[in-house]
């Protein structure tokens, strides 16, 4: 089962280490991790998306809780929750691909980023699987570059994870 | 700095070996006498003292080591002290700040190497963090689910030329760690209710009743409701081996009758114990019958290998009492005659098969059983309220067998992570801080000489420790799978170049015995014991072929054991 954790760390040197160290010394996967400070200085936010059975998470979520460095944890897929993840992504353009490229972006709700005689940079947000398809949507011949955040995601509602 | 801080938190030893990176510290320590520092001869036993006194005292131990091979020689200590819980902060000399990351002269990544192996660790920045952040490692060493905490510190940090205000914190706090003060009250009613209610119940009491001094009231919960008790490896003594009512250790080598009532209860009081592989044999098999009530301060170690019915997260000596009042209060609502012939069945377990819960066959008379020598030990030893330690293999399964714990903290093993060469150190580290008490370390002729150097620091600081080599000759655990599982083919499991240890000892200037019959093996042991301040080492010749029985059968249930050789369950 897919599972999308947000966790409050300190943001001390090391902090990242441990939670990774976990991940790897527990047997653990790892989909994808975000990563970056909080409008609170002292603390970051960061993101795993990580895959297992329902035991698995529950040790997941207990390993990290017991790691002195995290404050708070939530498993954002326990209940409705938006999830985003952005691409940048070069795109062969030229010629008659130009115009399609263009269009694909549109139906994407893409942005032309940077723009060259060939090539266009497009950034586009979104859940995982409408970036996997909007790769599929270019075809892989096309693609030059393509750079992926890794997921974040908050809940909906008026449920907070903070201190 | 360094040391005015421990000298505040109250530390009397510290246990390590000077280098470049703790210069400042080792010329702090020679210029007070506060706190005393014992040299050792590898730094592996300096973790092994500071580990030994904890599991003594339930008081955090303290190494202090130099950065680089002084920080890495602690590893193996410090991951048996975090397997088996126990507090202990590890002070490692690290390069100056500056040049981390410049593979200076004798720098390791301290903090990054002892990651997985720690319950936390620092590494420190400013001088003036020192007394918090040593606060903060006792504090988090010795709370919760204890643990060791590394501390690293960078030659700089030190410098005693650096002055500015001390002021060691009396209170810390840390946002994020919050460890459990109490059980959920309602969990502990419907616990005592199932408990009370339970036709065949058992209580399997682990090392985490003696971590978290509970237990007097685990005795006195066992009395009251009249259930059996079993111990894990780690948790002898937490309820007394003498006891009518203990059915002794569980488990790989637990006793015919605990494994057997195991499996049969109805219901499983888990308390402080973590259903380690060790204990559980197959977990898909375990307890078919049992709803399990699992106790613990962890609350990742419930439900992680074994599914849980009521779990309660608390610190267990508070949860045992809060069960106690409920007890007291639930009235007369157990079925006394279930309780009967459940007692009646554990009773005909106990007293079959030749009596005693490991029955074993004693031999010719001539030749020594390993067995005997335990026996012998507790014998001669059983009324010094002594401390025993064991390094790791057969003699350590027989000492958890045949030698009888009536008190907490007097049984001191490498359980989780089973390290030879634990059990000579660790009983120095217990001879240190009470060097009244008889201390005893059961060894083979393996073990021992994993850290054997030792015996050169316990000249030194007079340390009357008494070592009983239970020498096979062999690697006797490995042997005994190998015979199990191989066709006895010894691949590399015995040892062809012993040394003359009674010759060995002597040398460094201590007492050595030997004894190969049967008849000299008492008065041996008595000799030796008699001898109170002098380490006395006992090379005592046993039985090569013994196994340790009985022995559960792998992928089988708890009571699926081979009970000798050739008698299976």
């Amino acid at each position: 089962m897919r599972r999308i954790i947000s966790v409050l760390v300190e943001n001390e040197p090391g902090a990242l280490s441990r939670i990774v160290g976990l991940f790897a010394q527990r047997n653990y996967n790892i989909e994808s991790l975000t990563v970056a400070p909080t409008e609170d200085k002292t603390l970051s936010r960061l993101t795993v998306v990580t895959d297992g059975k329902p035991e698995t998470i529950e040790q997941i979520t207990k390993q990290l809780n017991k790691l002195i460095d995290v404050v708070k944890l939530v498993d954002l897929t326990e209940g409705t929750h938006v999830e985003r993840e952005l691409m940048l992504i070069k795109v062969k353009a030229g010629g008659a691909m130009r115009a399609e490229v263009k269009r694909c972006a549109d139906i994407f709700r893409g942005q032309i980023v940077d723009v060259t005689h060939n090539v266009y940079t497009i950034q586009l947000a979104g859940t995982g699987e409408k970036l996997d398809a909007f790769i599929g949507a270019i075809g892989e011949a096309a693609i030059l570059e393509v750079a992926r955040s890794g997921v974040t995601g908050i809940a909906r509602g008026e449920k907070v994870l903070s201190l | 700095m360094v040391v005015r801080a421990l000298a505040d938190e109250g530390v009397e030893y510290i246990y390590g070996y000077p280098g470049g990176a703790l210069l400042h510290v080792y010329d702090a320590i020679f210029r007070q006498d506060k706190i005393t520092h014992v040299l050792v001869r590898h730094e592996q036993a300096a973790a092994h003292m500071a580990d030994g006194y904890a599991r003594a005292s339930g008081k955090p131990g303290v190494a202090l080591v130099t950065s680089g091979p002084g920080a890495t020689n602690t590893i193996t200590g410090i991951a048996t002290a975090y397997m088996d819980s126990i507090p202990m902060v590890v002070l490692s000399g690290q390069v100056p700040s500056d040049f981390i990351g410049t593979d200076m002269f004798q720098e390791t990544d301290m903090v990054g190497i002892s990651r997985p192996i720690v319950k936390h660790s620092f590494l420190v920045k400013r001088a003036e963090d020192i007394p918090e952040v040593l606060r903060k490692a006792f504090y988090i060493a010795q709370t919760g689910r204890p643990g060791p905490v590394v501390v690293d510190l960078p030659k700089d940090i030190t410098d005693i030329n650096k002055k500015f205000p001390y002021e060691y914190p009396n209170k810390v706090k840390i946002r994020s760690y919050n460890p459990p003060v109490k059980g959920h009250s309602g969990q502990i009613r419907k616990a005592v209710d199932l408990l009370l209610k339970a036709r065949r119940p058992i209580i399997y009491a682990g090392g985490g009743v003696i971590m978290g001094q509970g237990s007097e009231a685990l005795t006195e919960l066992a009395h009251l409701s009249g259930a059996p008790v079993t111990n894990t490896l780690m948790g002898l003594g937490s309820f007394p081996g003498t006891d009518k009512q203990f059915v002794g250790m569980l488990g790989m080598h637990g006793s015919y009758t605990a494994n057997l009532a195991m499996h049969h209860s109805d219901l499983v009081l888990a308390i402080g114990a973590r259903f380690d592989d060790r204990v559980t044999n197959s977990t898909s098999k375990f307890c078919p019958t049992a709803k399990i009530v699992h106790v613990d301060i962890d609350p990742a170690s419930i439900a992680k290998t074994v599914p849980v019915d009521i779990p309660i997260v608390g610190p267990v000596d508070s949860v045992l009492k809060e069960m106690i009042t409920s007890v007291k209060q639930a009235g007369d609502i157990q079925d006394q005659t279930a309780m009967e012939s459940w007692w009646k069945q554990i009773n005909e377990w106990r007293s079959g098969r030749g009596g005693g819960l490991f029955p074993y066959d004693p031999g010719d008379g001539v030749i020594i059983k390993p067995q005997q020598v335990i026996q012998t030990l507790y014998e001669v030893t059983k009324n010094d309220d002594a401390y025993i330690t064991t390094d790791v293999g057969q003699h350590q399964m027989f000492t958890a067998q045949y030698y009888p714990f009536d008190k907490p903290n007097r049984w001191i093993s490498s359980g989780g992570l089973g390290t030879m060469g634990f059990g000579f150190p660790a009983a120095m580290g217990v001879k240190m801080n009470y060097p009244d008490a008889t201390v005893a370390c059961v060894t083979g002729e393996g073990s021992i000489q994993m850290n054997i150097q030792e015996l050169s620091t316990c000249k030194q600081y007079d340390l009357g420790v008494k070592l009983i080599n239970v020498n096979n000759r062999a690697l006797g655990m490995v042997r005994q799978w190998q015979d199990m599982q191989y066709d006895s083919r010894y691949s590399h499991s015995y040892m062809e170049s012993l040394p003359d240890f009674k010759k060995l000892v002597e040398s460094y200037g201590h007492v050595g015995m030997s004894v190969t019959e049967l008849k000299d093996l008492r008065p041996a042991m008595e000799e030796a014991f008699a001898l109170k301040d002098r380490l006395v080492f006992l090379d005592v010749s046993v039985d090569s072929s013994e196994h340790v029985y009985p022995m559960q059968i792998k992928d089988g249930a708890m009571r699926d054991m081979w009970l000798s050789k050739t008698e299976r369950t």
